[in-house]
């Protein structure tokens, strides 16, 4: 090898060396290559907001700070979620609310004229049976008049300010409203109690059986000329029953959360407590005038049962015939 | 007619209290409750930043929609005040008040509500101006003696301003201007729609 091709080579390797030296460590970059501009992507991203907004955003978010101020939620700013109970309150639910009511009384009342009152088809044979006891009636009313009383006073709530202000002026429904609150404060705790005793009591008596889904079958008599069968309590007594079970319930826990501030419950809590409240009583009381209207002018001999606890063996043998033979195998009815 | 407003600069606030003790002092408030707090956010960091907080005197003011006896009402100043006499204590306010202002005195068991005590401006309530009941239900009426809130006027940094809304924002911006800073007007985006 001639002295200039070994200086070539020499100089052709130190230049390969060179070029390796630079760019073999720069090969990670390939790797990382489409991670790392992403990830520097994401950083000017943070860059670009303001902190001080970002800060703002905070306090909206209700990040709580230290504030001397002892207190529920004092360290709060300003909590965003009152606005939204606000439209709710104030929207759809007393709009529709209402609309519930009127519509269900409407139902009623149409019903009423085109079907009149379901007769007893046999005459009354004057011998009777026991249907409700002493017990079982005191918790009927005691429960339904309180059912009652707490829907007026908190209709009232909800409503008073658009009908009773124009009506008794702002200082006499203010007078009215403190007096309605009291009461629906103290008693809708008796009420919790009343319905939960009737729960337990009646609670055996009330599985859904194949017995109820012919009844719903044949819409319990309602219409039409037939009468299906029913044991102690029909379909719609006992889908009443659960509903007063489920709904009447979350209304009760609902409102034990309203009714009892000491616990510093947080504003989210009682907003919410407030929104299930009234939409659950709402269903309720539609629930409710269809029972009343059942147990009243809808059905002739079905109010005596719940007076005075006992029915005439004919208005038994109509509507639950399944029950009076029970009964009448048992040796307890006449 | 000037539109009250109440206005923290939080790059001045130094979280020492006087204007939740000024008023307090002022408005004879009853024990519990403070029309006025100061909190602190990060605390202890270097982004601490602390503001005083009251009633906002909102323009469509979501107290004043929610309450279901109509006790709340706006003067010519901008500035609601609510009828002691007409609060049934249901706690509505407090439900629906972003400033988490109302507060009330504790009246009975189980954390019973009374009637609903907030900041009243210094504007005192809907009797007859410096009357005894005035005193008594509300407070102070200084807006009636030519006079503004005291919490501001007790600031030590001019921090809190309180007064006619475009005096208020004309001062801040000088102020943000001079500084050279980006100006937050606090809460104003959502108590003030004007």
């Amino acid at each position: 090898m001639t002295l200039s091709k070994r200086k070539k080579m020499m100089g052709l390797t130190g230049l390969i060396m060179l070029l390796a030296i630079v760019l073999l460590p720069m090969t990670g970059y390939i790797s990382t290559g489409f991670a790392d501009t992403e990830i520097k992507q994401v950083e000017i991203k943070v860059e670009k907001t303001n902190p001080r907004a970002d800060y703002w955003r905070a306090v909206r978010n209700n990040t709580a700070g230290y504030t001397a101020v002892k207190g529920r939620e004092t360290g709060e700013l300003i909590q965003g979620s009152g606005e939204v109970w606000r439209q709710l309150r104030n929207g759809p639910i007393a709009t529709y609310g209402s609309w519930l009511i009127g519509i269900t009384l409407a139902v009623l009342s149409l019903f009423y004229m085109w079907r009149g009152r379901v007769e007893l088809i046999h005459p009354r044979t004057g011998k009777t049976v026991e249907r409700w006891t002493l017990n079982e009636r005191r918790m009927h009313w005691i429960t339904a008049g309180l059912f009652i009383i707490l829907g007026i006073t908190g209709l009232s709530l909800l409503y008073g300010r658009m009908v009773l202000i124009p009506l008794f002026g702002h200082n006499g429904f203010s007078a009215y409203a403190a007096i309605a609150k009291w009461v629906h404060n103290i008693l809708g705790p008796v009420f919790m109690v009343a319905l939960l005793s009737m729960i337990v009591n009646w609670f055996s008596n009330n599985f859904i059986t194949k017995v109820d889904i012919q009844w719903f079958k044949e819409f319990g008599g309602m219409v039409g000329d037939n009468h299906p069968s029913a044991e102690k309590l029909n379909g719609g007594e006992k889908i009443w029953f659960w509903s007063l079970t489920t709904v009447g319930m979350l209304l009760c826990f609902s409102g034990l959360v309203l009714d009892f501030p000491n616990f510093d419950q947080q504003r989210e809590w009682l907003q919410l407590s407030h929104l299930i409240h009234v939409l659950t009583a709402f269903v309720l009381m539609s629930f409710a005038f269809g029972h009343i209207y059942i147990g009243t002018i809808g059905t002739e001999g079905a109010l005596e049962g719940m007076v005075t606890g006992q029915v005439d063996t004919a208005w038994a043998k109509q509507h639950h015939d399944l029950w009076l033979k029970k009964l009448e195998d048992e040796g307890k009815a006449p | 007619m000037a539109r009250m407003k109440f206005l923290c600069d939080s790059e001045r606030c130094i979280e020492c209290n006087a204007c939740v003790t000024a008023c307090k002092n002022e408005n004879e408030v009853p024990w519990g409750i403070n029309r006025r707090r100061v909190v602190t956010l990060d605390d202890g960091l270097q982004s601490e930043k602390s503001i005083s907080v009251a009633c906002m005197h909102c323009t469509d003011a979501p107290c004043q929609a929610v309450c279901p006896v109509d006790c709340f009402y706006t003067t010519d100043d901008g500035v609601v005040l609510h009828d002691k006499d007409m609060c049934i204590g249901c706690g509505y306010c407090f439900y629906a008040c972003p400033f988490g202002a109302p507060q009330y005195s504790q009246e009975g068991a189980f954390g019973a509500r009374g009637k609903m005590d907030k900041c009243t401006f210094c504007a005192g309530g809907p009797e007859e101006d410096h009357s005894h009941e005035e005193l008594d239900k509300y407070g102070r009426n200084r807006l009636a003696e030519g006079k503004l809130p005291l919490c501001a006027e007790m600031c030590s940094t001019k921090s809190l301003l309180a007064g006619d809304g475009d005096i208020v924002s004309e001062l801040f911006r000088n102020r943000v201007v001079r500084r050279e800073g980006r100006g937050e007007s606090w809460g104003w985006e959502t108590a003030y729609n004007d």
